[in-house]
Order: C-alpha cells, then sequence, then structure tokens
C-alpha cells in the first residue's frame, strides 16, 4: 500500500483553475521533488493534501485513510509533517516550545492532569521533552531551546521549522521551498542535513523547490508543473532532459 | 494609615471581580481576536447558577436534614457554578460565533452584544424583573487586625480570586492547551496543521474564561448579595477596559489591570465623594492609557499576542 496516493486532483478557485488532474503515489522512506515555475500551484497541492482546502474533484489517500473526510489537525496526527515556503513560526514562543507544541496529539494527559500536575503530566512533559531536544539535535538546533525565533537567523528558523514538522512523528514529510532565501553554503548545509533526517528516520519527504541542483541532488522522482499540471515526470536526468521542463523554465527558443 | 490599609483590602476585593471577568474577555480575544461582548452578561449567568446552586443546596441540606458545614457548600457552589457556566460559554462559542468565524470581525462583535441582550431579557422573562437575594454561604466574621477590619468573607474572596488567575496563568504557561491557546493567538491557519484541533481550544477558551466569571459571580453574590439580570452590564463593560488596560491577550495583564482598577475606584471614593467615584476613576484610566496605549503587556502590533 502506497503511503501518499492522490488521484486525479483538480482545485479550482473562485473560478480560476488552480491545479488540474494531478496524481502521485509515494512509498514509505522515498524522496519526491515537486518543481515547476512560481504560481504553478506547487504549494496550493501541499495545501490540498494537508488539508487547509478540499479539493473540487478527486481522492487523497494517506495509509489507506481519505484525507477529504478529516480536519487538518488529523491529517497532521496521522503523521503528515509540513514546513510552509514563506516561514510560519509563532514569533513569541522559544525553539522548545515550538517543538513540543507540534506534539500536541501524542500527549495523552487530560484536562484534570494539565490543572493539577498529575503524575502521568510530569511523565509525558518529561519524556517530551527530551524527544524534543533529540528532534532538535537531529537539524542541528540542539542547543538553542531556550531561544526565541526572531532572535535566530534564517537558515536557523528554516531547521526550527522542519524540526516542528518532524515533531508530529511524520511518516511523509512535506518541505515548501526549504531553501528560499539561503546561500550556497546555508544550502549545501540544509541538503546533508535533509539526507541525515532521511537516513535516521527513513520518513518519506516531498519537497517543492526552484532549485535544480537541490532536488537533482535528493529526489529519486520529480514531477514539474506548470499551470496547475503536470508536464513531465520523471527521474531527474529525465527532467533535466525534457525539453518541456526547459520550455517552462527558459522560455522557448532556448537551446541547451 | 489604619484607613488606608482598610481600602487597600477593599480595593483588593473590589479588584478581584474586574480581574476575573477581565481574564475571560482577553482569552478568547488572545485566541479569536475577537471581543465577546456577551461575557458581562455570561458573568451574570454565572451568578444565577451559583445562586440556585446554593439555594437547592442549602434546602437539600435542610430537607434531608444534614448538616452541610458553610464551606462545603461554598466549594460545591463554586465547582458546579463554574462548571455549568463553562458549558454556558461553550455555546455561545457553538451557537453565536462559530457560524461566524470567517464573517468580518464586526459582525461577530455585534453577535456578542445580541447574546448578550439575549440572556439579560431572556432572564428577565424567566424570573421576573425581581432581584434574588444570594443565601449568605459564609458566616460573616470580623477580624480586628490593629484597627484594620476585616471579614473571613473578603480574605476568602481575595484568596480564590488570586489563586485562580494563578491556576490559569500557570495552565497557560505549562501544558499543551495553554501552549496552544498562545500558538492560535498568532497563528491561526499553521497551528491545526501541527496536530493542534482548532475547535476544541477555541471551546476551551470560551470555558475557561465562562468558568473564571462564574467564580466571580459567585464571589460577586457572596460579597453584595443582590442579585438582578443587569448586574453584568457595568462589571462587564468594567472589565473590558481592565482586559484592554492589561494588554490584549495577556491573562496576568488583565488580572492586573483589573485589580488596578479596584483600587482606584476605592483609593477616589477614600478622599471625593461617591458620586464623583467612576467619573475621576475613569479620568484617570483614561490618562494611563494615553501614555500607555497598548496596555501594561500589550504589544502594538496586533497579532503579536501573549497569552
Amino acid at each position: 500500500m502506497p503511503l501518499l496516493n492522490v488521484e486525479h486532483m483538480t482545485h479550482f478557485f473562485a473560478g480560476l483553475r488552480a491545479v488540474h488532474d494531478y496524481s502521485i503515489r509515494i512509498e514509505p522512506g522515498e524522496i519526491h521533488g515537486l518543481i515547476g515555475p512560481n504560481g504553478a500551484g506547487k504549494s496550493t497541492i501541499f495545501n490540498l493534501i494537508t488539508g487547509v482546502f478540499k479539493p473540487t474533484e478527486g481522492k487523497v489517500f494517506f495509509l489507506g485513510k481519505d484525507l477529504i473526510k478529516l480536519p487538518p489537525y488529523e491529517i497532521a496526527a496521522l503523521g503528515l509533517g509540513r514546513t510552509f515556503q514563506n516561514l510560519r513560526l509563532w514569533r513569541h514562543m522559544s525553539v522548545l516550545e515550538h517543538i513540543k507544541m507540534a506534539q500536541f496529539s501524542q500527549i495523552t494527559y487530560g484536562l484534570i492532569g494539565a490543572f493539577f500536575g498529575t503524575g502521568k503530566r510530569n511523565r509525558q512533559e518529561k519524556e517530551n521533552t527530551e524527544k524534543a531536544l533529540k528532534i532538535m539535535d537531529l537539524v542541528g538546533i540542539g542547543k538553542l531551546a531556550d531561544q526565541l525565533v526572531p532572535n535566530l537567523p534564517y537558515g536557523l528558523q528554516r531547521r526550527v521549522e522542519i524540526a516542528r514538522a518532524l515533531a508530529v512523528n511524520p511518516k511523509l514529510l512535506l518541505l515548501d521551498e526549504p531553501t528560499a532565501g539561503m546561500n550556497t553554503e546555508e544550502l549545501i548545509n540544509l541538503i546533508n542535513i535533509i539526507r541525515h533526517i532521511h537516513e535516521r528516520t527513513g520518513v518519506a519527504i516531498l519537497l517543492i523547490e526552484h532549485r535544480m541542483k537541490f532536488v537533482t541532488d535528493l529526489c529519486e522522482r520529480i514531477q514539474t508543473l506548470d499551470f496547475g499540471e503536470i508536464i513531465a515526470e520523471g527521474n531527474a536526468e529525465e527532467i533535466q532532459n525534457n525539453p518541456k521542463v526547459i520550455e517552462a523554465y527558459l522560455g522557448k527558443g532556448v537551446k541547451t | 494609615m489604619q484607613y488606608f490599609l482598610q481600602n487597600v483590602v477593599n480595593g483588593l476585593q473590589w479588584g478581584s471581580f474586574y480581574a476575573l471577568v477581565a481574564i475571560g474577555y482577553t482569552m478568547v480575544y488572545g485566541v479569536l481576536m475577537l471581543f465577546n461582548f456577551a461575557h458581562g452578561d455570561i458573568f451574570m449567568v454565572g451568578a444565577y447558577i451559583g445562586f440556585f446552586t446554593a439555594t437547592g443546596l442549602v434546602a437539600l441540606a435542610a430537607v434531608g436534614n444534614i448538616i452541610l458545614p458553610s464551606w462545603l457548600i461554598l466549594t460545591l457552589t463554586m465547582l458546579i457554578a463554574m462548571f455549568l457556566n463553562a458549558l454556558v460559554g461553550m455555546a455561545v462559542e457553538r451557537i453565536g460565533y462559530r457560524p461566524l468565524r470567517d464573517a468580518p470581525r464586526a459582525s461577530a462583535a455585534i453577535t456578542g452584544l445580541m447574546i448578550g441582550i439575549i440572556l439579560e431579557t431572556g432572564n428577565l422573562a424567566l424570573l421576573g424583573a425581581s432581584r434574588l437575594a444570594f443565601p449568605p454561604l459564609i458566616k460573616p466574621e470580623v477580624y480586628n487586625i490593629s484597627g484594620v477590619y476585616i471579614t473571613n468573607q473578603k480574605i476568602i474572596i481575595i484568596i480564590i480570586a488570586l489563586s485562580l488567575t494563578f491556576m490559569l496563568h500557570l495552565f497557560i504557561r505549562k501544558t499543551k492547551w495553554g501552549m496552544a491557546m498562545r500558538a492560535m493567538a498568532y497563528d491561526f491557519v499553521i497551528t491545526p496543521l501541527m496536530g493542534v484541533p482548532l475547535n476544541t481550544i477555541i471551546a476551551l477558551t470560551f470555558a475557561l474564561g465562562s468558568g473564571l466569571a462564574a467564580a466571580a459571580g459567585v464571589l460577586f453574590g457572596i460579597a453584595y448579595p443582590v442579585l438582578g439580570p443587569y448586574m453584568g452590564i457595568i462589571i462587564g463593560w468594567k472589565a473590558f477596559v481592565a482586559a484592554i488596560l492589561g494588554g490584549r491577550g495577556s491573562v496576568l495583564g488583565a488580572a492586573s489591570a483589573g485589580f488596578l482598577m479596584g483600587f482606584i475606584e476605592i483609593f477616589v471614593v477614600m478622599i471625593f465623594p461617591s458620586t464623583m467615584r467612576d467619573f475621576i476613576a475613569y479620568s484617570i484610566i483614561l490618562l494611563i492609557l494615553t501614555f500607555l496605549p497598548n496596555g501594561f503587556f500589550g504589544e502594538p502590533f496586533s497579532a503579536k499576542l501573549r497569552l
């Protein structure tokens, strides 16, 4: 059974077709890439999978469950972690609080425990703090637990987002342009971190990216999107040599 | 000096009501960016629920010929009133506000005003215009501490108000629900994508705020045992002022502003005739707000809230 199975998904925004007949199958542990020019509908696909919007047509299954019927928080709790194109951090909260917030669905103590500090609460809080610190180590922000996020440099804020996405215990990680605004050094760092996460946790990854190097380095399979439609699909080499991809990216009449 | 200390105690008691009600305003604002204008009337409903619970318990004890100690009746009244009023608050959210979640804020604001009027007039229709007398739950005892007269009622009211405020503060800082409220205060869209159930947290916010309002209602009934359907309006308005003065979205801010307003009102009466009380007290508060336009703990940018 595939981890994620999207079948013929189409979505309209007030008559405007943002996504048309999009399908993808992701098996456990795979890394997929989604590329395409600005406005091609890539982030919309993430929003449709994670339940921010519900698709006009089509089906989305995750672990065999129909996601269209579920609210976003249940979808996340099933094991879908995501990051955002523009950083969406809680700017008044510390790094550790970010990670612990994303553990919400794994914490089972009740309201009474919360008010009166039962043993169960204290035990769970302690376990989860330890787990959170491990996740932070994994992405290399282990020493920043008590920092408020606005005080961190941009590249590290990106890592906080990835750590937060990992804290929901994801089986699939959706990364929306993780390298946006990064310089080459930070980019190479991030490639290594994502490889490291993938090796250690075996999580499947679907990532949206603009930078070809990043995608071709990491992804086993790549889809190219233009005007909401898949125009090409294949491995790194096939995509790089596909004339349609070159046209969408560089315009007509360019020779490579 | 004794006169001064006497008024400190009075100010603490008077501020307790404002503080507990103001927290409800500020919590809902923190999470939803919405002023729940029905909150003063939710306080009124809480006082009435407290009245019926207390009266019922006293009557029950009389019928069954059981001697219930007054502290037990008080505790039970508090807990039952807080619980039932929490349900009232959740119902207000479910019926009044949730359908308008994506509507313009002004629509949600008038919803609050309308719910308030419905609660007042509903009460009037059900129970009539006659005022009700809250049963005396605490046998008054007066202690004379070197010239300062303190009743046991005042001590109980102040201690309960302070400890509830402190408990709520810990709840918001230390637990996953409190953290979820703070996260939602900042970003409504992405917080559910981290596995946080939006509607549960919003319902909980209303429940906690309304529970505290019921506690304030019961305590108010103990101190001023006359209940009327419009008793929530003035307290509601003033607690709303306290919520803003404390900094929108800040629990400790709302509580401290509530106590400060209690002090200001009491001390104005200490010096000026009592008919001038609100005129002078609120001129002072207006002046404070002029110099601290964001309130005590508020931040200038409205999306950056602290719970």
